[in-house]
């Protein structure tokens, strides 16, 4: 077990290494002066603009820079924006909206994935079935774009026209964690098709096996047959599911930070590409490239404790 | 059971003179004289799938629609004076089915214009993902060993940078967006997908007895691959890539709705998204029916990835 997570390991460090590289020289190919820019209309002391561009390295060839950048990483220092602010400092606020923001799609992802699907599975062939099927196809094809306008107009805005109460705050993150609702909902629309369909074919795989009709031939109630036997087998795959999908939901949430004014790390991202900050921009796909490898890390382990037929050596 | 009873008879007297009816597939009818292969028996079952016709339908008239837009509009969007300002978010009515965006200009002529960019970047970036990933992925399933470990490597960085926001980082790279930009970003990220499912696909075909006999009587590495390995490890690929389609499609209108795909003055339904954004409240009209086309055009082609994969994988039923 431990041989195994220093192996993943030591293989997720050309995955980072390559993964960071790759962005850097993205940002080092982008067009304009970050320098020049920080003047903005006024022309910036030539003296001044040499010493800026000395201390953040920009003379240097793309490899160097990504070296002085890299080593600062794995000692814990993100580095600076150009108007002195750590972008370690930065980062945090803008990770803690998108963090909110994704566990509360993966809670509603479970929740109403898993159930959906075991609704599905109970009722296999039946029109419920077909029902939840059409449904999970609908979420799959609706993109985030439409979901998440049409879901702010009609939860969001009218909803409340109507009633007077405010039941889905959609103005940005100043209401605890209701305001991050609707949002996750819509973060987590193709997710949840994508669970249901997978706890349902998950399911109905188990409620074949030869353990499920000894319990029902031993006369167990069917609740404690579904809930104990099935579900709980059922469930490897879902959980596996789950866990790659935080680091999705999080690099997927720029969209629907967009549309509900939640100031996170897309919306971040998206305005240090345009000012050229290259260790933002940078720093905010690392930290999402190691929670990928991490949580992905974290599922194959759970694999072995879920189900212990599963070694790892 | 009722209407089975009174059916026996008929059907016992009717054998005589018409074809046996279909009992096991080799006997379905059009099929009986040469063995149905993989493609004729899965396109015997699409034509009878009522998710398949459907979409089909819908994807030939979008196609029309991309293609010559003037069929259903007398309006031509392109041309600015058709717009009037004084008329900006008019209701919808009866010379504008629509209404009228914030600009004064008809909604309903510059949706059905918008399907061009949407059809152009799926097909291109589709086929694009699928040649390229694919035949990497042929290369590396064949090849195995250092090349193998090298290529797969390589797509594990791809795979470890979110999709849309390495888009975003693309685009802004060429600052100016457009259909090719676009699908280069999109295609950019999008084939190791591809790679890694046709490499799965080629390393099961490999070992197969038909490749080991092609070997043994001589057939070079070339031959090998594309003429007996790729037609058997080709279908997996066929399956993903028609739904890949779609989500080009819909990350298309994403990145367009960023600010960094499609320009104005072109049209797309990810720009008319956002240009109907800031007033989106007052008047919901020309960002909903845009949306509404873009929903049912990713619909389409998902429900026709959903019937292929249903037709060409048995398994997965």
């Amino acid at each position: 077990m431990g041989r195994y997570v220093i192996r993943r390991l030591l293989q997720a460090i050309p995955v980072l290494l390559g993964a960071t590289f790759l962005i850097f020289a993205v940002v080092f190919a982008l067009p304009g002066d970050p320098i020049g820019a920080l003047a903005g209309d006024k022309r910036m002391d030539p003296a001044f603009a040499a010493v800026l561009r000395e201390q953040y390295h920009l003379n240097d060839p793309l490899l160097l820079q990504y070296w002085h950048y890299i080593s600062g990483v794995f000692q814990g220092d993100f580095g600076t924006t150009f108007s002195k602010v750590p972008v370690s400092e930065l980062m945090a606020g803008k990770f803690q909206v998108t963090i909110n923001l994704a566990l509360t799609a993966l809670v509603l992802e479970a929740v109403i994935g898993i159930g959906l699907g075991l609704w599905a599975a109970l009722r296999q062939g039946k029109a419920t079935d077909t029902a939840i099927l059409a449904v999970t196809l609908l979420l799959i094809s609706v993109p985030v774009l439409v979901t998440g306008f049409v879901l702010q107009l009609l939860l969001g805005v009218q909803l409340k026209k109507s009633t007077g109460i405010d039941f889905f705050p959609v103005a940005g993150a100043f209401d605890g964690w209701r305001s991050y609702l609707l949002p996750g909902f819509v973060l987590a629309g193709v997710s949840i098709a994508y669970l249901t369909r997978l706890t349902r074919t998950s399911l109905v795989e188990t409620l074949r096996a030869d353990y499920i009709r000894t319990a029902i031939a031993k006369g167990m109630p069917r609740r404690r047959v579904i809930g104990r036997h099935a579900l709980r087998n059922a469930l490897i795959p879902l959980i596996t599911y789950l866990g790659a999908d935080l680091g999705a939901l999080m690099g997927g949430a720029i969209i629907t930070e967009t549309i509900f004014n939640l100031n996170g790390i897309g919306q971040q991202l998206y305005q240090s590409v345009y000012l050229r900050e290259q260790p933002v921009v940078v720093g905010i796909v690392t930290i999402l490239v190691l929670v990928y490898i991490v949580a992905n890390l974290i599922v194959d382990l759970l694999y072995a404790v879920l189900d212990p037929r599963i070694r790892y050596e | 059971m009722s209407e089975t009873t009174p059916a026996m008879p008929v059907t016992a007297t009717a054998a005589v003179g018409s074809p046996p009816p279909p009992l096991a597939p080799e006997t379905k009818p059009g099929y009986v004289e040469k063995p149905a292969s993989l493609w004729s028996d899965a396109w015997y079952d699409l034509r009878r799938r009522p998710l398949f016709i459907m979409s089909s339908i819908l994807i030939a008239v979008l196609v029309v629609m991309a293609l010559f837009p003037s069929l259903f509009t007398s309006i031509n969007p392109m041309d600015a004076t058709t717009c009037q300002l004084s008329t900006a978010r008019q209701p919808p009515s009866a010379a504008h089915w629509f209404g009228k965006d914030n600009l004064g200009c008809d909604v309903y002529a510059r949706t059905i214009y918008g399907a061009r960019i949407s059809i152009i970047v799926g097909i291109t970036t589709t086929i694009v993902t699928a040649m390229v990933g694919g035949l990497l992925g042929l290369i590396a399933g064949f090849a195995g060993g250092a090349t193998d470990s090298v290529m797969s490597r390589v797509t594990e960085i791809f795979f470890a940078i979110p999709s849309i926001l390495g888009a975003l980082l693309i685009l802004a790279v060429f600052r100016t967006g457009n259909v090719w930009t676009v699908m280069l970003a999109l295609a950019v990220l999008a084939w190791p997908m591809t790679f890694r499912i046709m490499r799965a696909a080629v390393i099961t075909a490999k070992s197969q007895d038909y490749v080991v006999a092609a070997r043994a009587l001589g057939a070079g590495s070339g031959r090998l691959m594309f003429r007996h390995i790729l037609p058997n490890a080709v279908t997996p690929v066929i399956v993903v890539a028609t739904i890949n389609l779609g989500m080009f499609i819909s990350a298309e209108a994403a990145l367009s709705f960023l600010g960094v795909g499609i320009q104005s003055p072109d049209i797309s339904w990810g720009v008319m998204i956002s240009d109907a954004r800031p007033r989106f409240l007052e008047a919901a009209g020309p960002l909903l029916f845009p949306a509404a086309f873009l929903s049912v055009t990713v619909l389409a082609f998902i429900m026709l990835g959903d019937a292929v994969r249903d037709a060409l994988d048995p398994k997965l039923r």
